[in-house]
């Protein structure tokens, strides 16, 4: 139910009770989720279970079979390592490879603002089958649309993807148990600096490069051999620390973490302490994290730094009964501290 | 990071932690005035390695939060004209003023965007010769030079389509009306840092004879605080009122002349109101008058009306350091970060919203020991 | 306050009093730079950036004296009172 939107700032102002759509509903934190729990779970859900998770997991004619659907309203719509339509196959991509299952098919759904040339809608499509051929999945139908000109970004795109669930067991944060160990597949927060670094005003001379990319293959290698994932969640808007807190509600637990054990590059790091960003809450389009049992840790950090997109694979937590707090992060400095949602996008600061 | 990580040695901090344990023999209080060292001090637990005797404030040294609401209004309004391109930094953009803040504004369609350096906005303005730029300039005497120097580029290549809506607040006013006030419970300063780098320490010694107080100019770094904690304690437990300089990699005595020339150049003293704490005398900067055609509230025609005080928010005591974020009783009730009350819990280096991203803690008795165990 | 980063001067771009830039690394990240603060500064310096302007040279020195002030205290705590 997340939607990958756009990286503009959100207010996290709220009116008590909002009578109209605003901004922070689409920003994946606390007003997405009171939209989804007072109008989308009452008007869909069957069971509590259901719409928690990014992906659904359904019996179809006796297979296992993992549906996801996402919007992409990024801007800008280019940007270093990626665009929005490699972006559009990843993120669902990924959304599938999450719930356990392996990536087949994609619709790709366009809304075009008139007046966008046509030559842009050439490169975005040329990267959506660029980035769905090195997924392994097809785009088999989609839909176009255009709106008038002023009522649209240029360019959205709507995907949807359908896959074949391989997990054995089910992969969701209700399966995670106390000292399964966390593990982070790369470092963090290439792909928030990458769209920064096109913003007016904040620009590097080195690109860094977004991280947008298949995790599918990655998850495949682990379930493949055997490892038993309790949970997996690839990392987008909000970063490492957003997705560490939504799984620990979920899921009911309390997760420990290390901040030495974070991996992050130097041109991110350096951009990130110019910027005043904290890299564990900046946005990430090509890792995830996995829950596993202690006892299948080892193997399944050797596995994943065996793939070209978990070289820098680590662990870097572990589960603990729920007691409430959440996410903890044991500090540079040996201390502690609560992770908490963060209000909206981190912003750049001189302060 | 060369100079950054060193100053991050768990070690070092730990040492230096423990060093202070073996001088402090009594309670004491001392107040740190910068937004930055506040993140630095709650981020690493730095309050938390202290003797439970030495008390930290933080005192006004966010200029985010001490912006007068009626310059945020001023500001949402300049935005809102057509064709206005308004610059700002980060920081700004969720404070509310009267009217809401400087990113609802901009979710209404006004173009505001934001800048890493008042530089950015020059090239903007460069950039769009028939739109309106205006830069907020807010900030110590640190961003100062730079805004003076957006100003000067500005000025000798004559754009006309550039303009700033200046509020700059100087650091010594506040210290020395912090010490004044008859409530007063400081005993020892730590003076920010990079305010330094640029203005030099000579304002301060004045301030430490006649209130007999121990100022240290200190870093942002673990290892920085601490070793400022442990010259200003030192000095408190020996009867000591001095100026010292911890800072002294990126401190000189005089400061940067030539970013204080500029200054000079560019601004005048004026007196200058602090939100949740009222006007402070020869406290604020203005443009000079040779640069007054550049001062945004003349040409888009607005008044500053000095607006009403702020209903529940206690965001003026928090920042004269007379009560902690935890003694409000809206604090992680009513005012949260979600939902903000006031400047200190909006803005990211407020004291309110550094002890709630940073603080917060449960409160099931398994909670409680695993909260006992971050205290520790 | 305020964000202040030491970054190293990779290389020095013209430019007068006003508007001399050039190229700072901060730990894998380049940006442009303004250096009109720092005249005296030159390439391998380094120097501390707050907004998109140096506002001071590192005295390496200086910078090493938080180290020797803690062993000396370290020192003379072990020697007793």
């Amino acid at each position: 139910m997340s939607d990958r939107a756009s990286f503009a700032p959100v207010c996290p102002m709220p009116a008590d009770a909002a009578e109209e759509i605003q901004l922070a509903h689409g920003g994946g934190g606390g007003m997405t989720q009171r939209l989804i729990e007072e109008i989308f779970r009452p008007a869909f859900a069957a069971s509590p279970g259901e719409l928690v998770h990014d992906g659904a997991v359904l019996e179809l004619g006796g297979a296992r079979i993992a549906f996801t659907t996402d919007s992409y309203v990024v801007r800008p719509l280019f940007f270093p390592g990626g665009d929005i339509g490699s972006l559009a196959v990843n993120g669902t991509v990924n959304d599938l490879a999450m719930c356990g299952a392996q990536p087949l098919y994609l619709s790709l759904g366009l809304v075009l603002e008139e007046g966008l040339p046509i030559e842009l809608l050439r490169r975005v499509v040329a990267s959506v089958r660029c980035a769905a051929d090195a997924a392994g999945v097809r785009v088999v139908t989609g839909d176009t649309k255009v709106v008038e000109r002023g009522k649209g970004d240029g360019v959205y795109v709507n995907t949807a993807g359908v896959g074949l669930v391989v997990a054995r067991r089910p992969v969701a944060p209700a399966e995670v148990r106390p000292g399964d160990v966390v593990l982070l597949s790369g470092d963090v927060g290439r792909h928030g600096v990458a769209i920064m670094s096109v913003r007016e005003g904040l620009q590097f001379e080195s690109a860094i490069e977004s991280d947008c990319a298949p995790l599918a293959g990655l998850v495949l290698a682990m379930i493949e051999a055997g490892v038993e994932l309790h949970c997996l969640r690839d990392l987008t808007r909000g970063g490492l620390a957003t997705a560490l807190i939504e799984i620990a509600e979920a899921g009911k637990v309390d997760i420990r973490v290390s901040e030495a054990a974070v991996a992050v590059s130097d041109p991110v790091r350096g951009a990130c302490e110019i910027l005043g960003l904290d890299p564990l809450y900046v946005a990430n389009e090509g890792r995830c994290i996995a829950f596993v049992a202690p006892e299948q840790a080892e193997r399944a950090l050797a596995i994943m730094r065996r793939h070209p997109l978990g070289a820098g694979a680590a662990a870097i937590g572990t589960v603990e009964p729920g007691t409430g707090m959440g996410v903890v992060l044991r500090g540079l400095l040996g201390g502690s501290r609560v992770l908490d949602m963060l209000s909206g996008e981190q912003l750049p600061r001189i302060c | 990071m060369k100079f950054v990580d060193e100053y991050r040695d768990a070690s070092a901090a730990h040492r230096y932690a423990e060093a202070i344990a073996r001088i402090a023999t009594r309670p004491w209080v001392i107040m740190e005035i910068c937004g930055g060292q506040t993140h630095s001090i709650l981020r690493h637990g730095i309050d938390r390695m202290l003797p439970t005797g030495v008390s930290l404030l933080h005192g006004p040294g966010c200029p985010v939060c001490v912006t007068p609401a009626e310059i945020i209004d001023a500001a949402i309004g300049i935005a809102g004209e057509p064709g206005v391109i308004f610059c700002s930094f980060g920081d700004m953009l969720r404070v509310p003023g009267e009217g809401g803040s400087l990113l609802a504004a901009k979710a209404r369609g006004a173009d505001v965007r934001i800048v890493y350096s008042p530089l950015d906005a020059v090239t903007i303005a460069r950039a769009n010769p028939r739109r309106q730029v205006v830069f907020f300039a807010i900030g110590f005497e640190t961003t100062a030079p730079t805004t003076a120097m957006a100003v000067a580029q500005a000025a000798r290549e004559d754009l006309g389509n550039f303009s700033l809506l200046v509020s700059h607040v100087l650091v010594p006013p506040a210290i020395e009306a912090l010490l004044a006030a008859p409530d007063n419970t400081v005993q020892g300063f730590l003076a920010a840092g990079h305010v330094c780098t640029v203005m030099g320490v000579e304002a301060y010694a004045p301030l430490a004879r006649r209130f007999g107080v121990p100022i240290v100019v200190t870093g942002f770094e673990p290892v920085d605080l601490l070793q400022g904690l442990h010259l200003c304690i030192r000095q408190l437990e020996e009867g000591r009122a001095e100026v010292e300089n911890q800072y002294s990699r990126s401190v000189r005595a005089e400061g940067n002349q030539v970013a204080r020339q500029l200054i000079r150049k560019v601004f005048e003293i004026r007196t200058q109101r602090w939100r949740g704490i009222g006007e402070i005398a020869a406290s604020g900067l203005g443009l000079a008058p040779a640069y007054a055609r550049y001062d945004a509230l003349a040409r888009f025609g607005r008044v500053i009306r000095p607006s009403a005080a702020e209903g529940e928010c206690i965001s003026g005591v928090i920042l004269r350091g007379l009560k902690k974020p935890g003694d409000c009783p809206a604090f992680g009730t009513r005012c949260t970060p979600e939902h903000p009350l006031g400047a200190t819990m909006v803005s990211s280096e407020g004291a309110c919203a550094a002890y709630y991203r940073y603080r917060r803690l449960g409160t099931s008795p398994v909670a409680a020991a695993l909260a006992e165990e971050i205290r520790r | 306050m305020c964000l202040a980063v030491p970054g190293r001067i990779e290389s020095v771009d013209s430019g007068d009093e006003l508007t001399r830039q050039g190229r700072v690394a901060f730990g894998g990240i380049v940006k442009q730079i303004n250096l009109a603060c720092v005249p005296e500064a030159g390439v391998g310096d380094y120097v501390l950036v707050h907004a998109g302007v140096a506002l001071a040279v590192i005295d390496e020195a200086e910078a090493s004296r938080t180290f020797a002030y803690l062993r000396e205290i370290e020192a003379v705590d072990e020697e007793g009172p």
